[in-house]
């Protein structure tokens, strides 16, 4: 009686089909468990990129020739986001409706950029990436220029498209 | 005997009958370890598990007043700080704690290296230790996040760069690894999760794996040169040696243990009552943008190199160098199994940890200086030395001022005050022409970015004119390289 309990179940027995069932039905559990877990941790992962368009302000209110800083409210918000739910942006009004806005966040490795208006370079406190006033680099170690916002001038006011951490991997 | 001690004996006998506890576990205590492995050397592990223990004793007590939410994180911590009673008792003894851990786990690494304890049969011990030692670097870079302060933030914004360096999936990392598209609410959730139960969880589960392996292998013997492991012969002769020669790993190795492991926590201790809790360090506003964030110290050599690396190796550094460095690391005993394991007779394990010991701390100092960043604020908070515009003519002192101005100081000292990025500018004059000077100012070149469109004729001007006065009295300016003259007529 003993042995039999202990042997390894066979394939025709009943005892053999319930451990097989045994073991497929906690398959399925898992599986049930596991999948919308991944799903769940992954939910912040989208093809689309997030990106909104957002208003900065009027036009009027960057002098020509000029790099401001602009701040926003991250389009994607949640209410506990506290401070971390405003943004900011270095935008350059070259003249009349013609604008760059720059992401804060060096290309090297996101630290942000400090505007420099008497020597106009902008310059990263982390590895020291220095850029000129349009944007590109001029010295250290970043490997392209800041990461530019799409823009548009509607009504005398300027936005901009913006809403993820621009990255090598996804530009503002 | 008095009648409390009976009384207390007689629960113990109780428990004892019912659990069986210390039946169980008084062989394991006194299970035998070879003699001079009662050793000071062998103290770093268990000091490890008295500084985790710390670790999660007082993790704990912060997580009875930390808020892990990203609106209010960084007003709990100043609580902590400032009001709650001890908290900044706490928070400190967490901070230096996190710190010894790394450090002294770290010993313990290069301890069980250089004994050759990870060849044959404590493979698997190495390997097990090797995942111990990066999820403690996971939990200090996910706890210095929990942190919320400007370090935090930008820390953030770093890893998420490395990670979105990597090819194709590497806007799905940084998504993933932010709880969203950008670093927020979302992002402070995700790393507590992390922080407070995913990785001390593995933690618990893999030092419970890494300890039964080594009650089950035995403490690795005291190497001696010329005695090799041998996979067919050395558990047999480890087994007879450790009992004609072993003693009780309790008490006889305890002690030294015991003793580690008081020293460790009383020196956590003491940093944390004299030089206190560490950060906040400002809020964690992305808004303002005259940060300047640093890492915690484990990460400062990683800090430093990547401003050091020819900016077109970094990203195969990060993606291919750093996994291959960790597959290195795992793959330690699986390369030299068997052998010598006395370090008399491994130079190149040696010279292994000495270089690798060298680099790191050789990095992680030139990161607290960080001679590569700007001084942001040099052109404002540096004064101009006296010396350097005493009797210059109208023009030179024109250009001390562009000098200044033009935070040409953010990278350049003058008089041992400013940045280190480029060249000091005292005695500049000996190295360099007019022409040279010029040039490099409006064209830039070696790291320095051209002003040419941002400086006025004029300013260039009266900027040279008073780079040429920077030398020494006694030295005669630069001069320009003799060019061989045709020999014509």
């Amino acid at each position: 009686m003993c042995t039999e309990h202990d042997s390894l179940p066979t394939t025709t027995s009943r005892r053999g089909f319930l451990f097989k069932l045994g073991l497929a039905l906690n398959a399925i559990a898992a599986a049930l468990v596991g999948i919308p877990a991944i799903g769940y941790i992954l939910g912040p992962v989208r093809r689309s990129a997030g990106q909104e368009w957002i208003k900065l302000g009027v036009v009027g209110s960057f002098p020509e020739g000029q790099t401001r800083l602009a701040t926003y409210e991250n389009p994607f918000r949640v209410a506990w986001d506290g401070p971390t739910a405003k943004i900011a942006c270095w935008v350059r009004r070259v003249g009349g409706e013609q604008f760059q806005v720059f992401a804060v966040n060096c290309a090297h490795l996101g630290c942000p950029v400090r505007w420099f208006p008497q020597s106009r370079l902008f310059m990263c406190p982390c590895h020291g990436g220095a850029y000129y006033e349009d944007g590109s680099r001029a010295s250290g170690p970043p490997p392209r220029g800041l990461f530019e916002y799409e823009y548009q001038v509607r009504d005398g006011q300027l936005w901009v498209r913006g809403g993820q951490l621009p990255t090598l991997a996804g530009p503002v | 005997m008095p009648r409390g001690t009976r009384a207390l004996e007689s629960i113990a006998r109780w428990f004892e009958e019912r659990t069986g506890v210390t039946q169980a576990l008084a062989p394991v205590m006194a299970h035998p370890v070879p003699r001079r492995t009662a050793s000071w050397w062998y103290v770093f592990g268990s000091a490890t598990l008295a500084l985790f223990a710390l670790q999660i004793a007082t993790g704990i007590c912060l997580a009875l007043v930390y808020v892990p939410s990203a609106d209010q994180a960084y007003q709990s911590l100043r609580y902590l700080n400032d009001q709650a009673a001890l908290g900044w008792f706490l928070r400190a003894v967490h901070f230096w704690g996190s710190n010894a851990m790394v450090l002294v786990m770290t010993l313990h690494m290069i301890q069980v290296f250089l004994w050759g304890a990870y060849k044959y049969p404590r493979e698997l011990t190495w390997i097990v230790g090797v995942f111990l030692f990066l999820c403690t670097l996971g939990m200090a870079f996910t706890g210095q996040i929990l942190r919320w302060d400007q370090d935090a933030y930008w820390g953030l914004g770093i890893g998420a760069s490395i990670a979105a360096r990597a090819p194709v999936i590497g806007s799905a990392i940084v998504h993933a690894l932010l709880g969203g598209p950008i670093i927020a609410g979302r992002t402070l959730s995700r790393f507590f999760a992390v922080h407070v139960f995913l990785v001390p969880g593995i933690l618990i589960g893999l030092i419970g794996l890494h300890l039964w392996l080594v009650l089950r292998l035995g403490v690795n013997e005291w190497p001696m040169p010329g005695r090799v492991v041998d996979r067919e012969t050395y558990r047999k002769r480890y087994e007879e040696e450790v009992h004609k020669d072993g003693v009780p790993f309790f008490p006889v190795a305890a002690r030294k243990d015991m003793v580690g492991m008081s020293v460790v926590i009383l020196a956590v201790l003491a940093c944390a009552a004299f030089f206190g809790p560490y950060g906040p360090n400002g809020a964690p506003d992305p808004t303002i943008t005259d940060a300047s964030p640093r890492p915690d110290f484990y990460f400062l050599s990683l800090f430093a190199l990547m401003a050091l690396l020819p900016p077109w190796t970094e990203t195969a550094i990060l993606l291919v160098g750093m996994p291959l460095a960790i597959v290195l690391l795992l793959a330690v005993p699986l390369i030299a199994p068997a052998g010598e394991k006395s370090w008399r007779r491994r130079p190149v394990a040696v010279l292994s940890v000495v270089l690798i010991v060298l680099v790191v701390t050789t990095l992680a100092t030139l990161g607290v200086r960080s001679p590569w960043s700007p001084i942001m604020d040099a052109g404002t908070a540096l004064a101009t030395p006296v010396a350097y515009v005493q009797g210059r003519t109208p023009l030179q002192l024109q250009g001390a001022l562009v000098v200044q101005n033009k935070q040409c100081r953010n990278c350049h000292s003058l008089g041992g005050e400013g940045g280190s990025r480029g060249p000091a500018l005292d005695g500049v004059a000996t190295r360099l022409t007019r022409d040279q000077l010029i040039r490099q100012v409006i064209q830039g070149g070696g790291n320095m970015p051209a002003y040419g469109t941002n400086l006025t004729p004029a300013e260039v001007n009266a900027l040279v004119a008073f780079l040429e006065t920077l030398r020494p009295v006694n030295q005669s300016p630069a001069r320009a390289p003799v060019t061989a003259r045709p020999a014509t007529r």
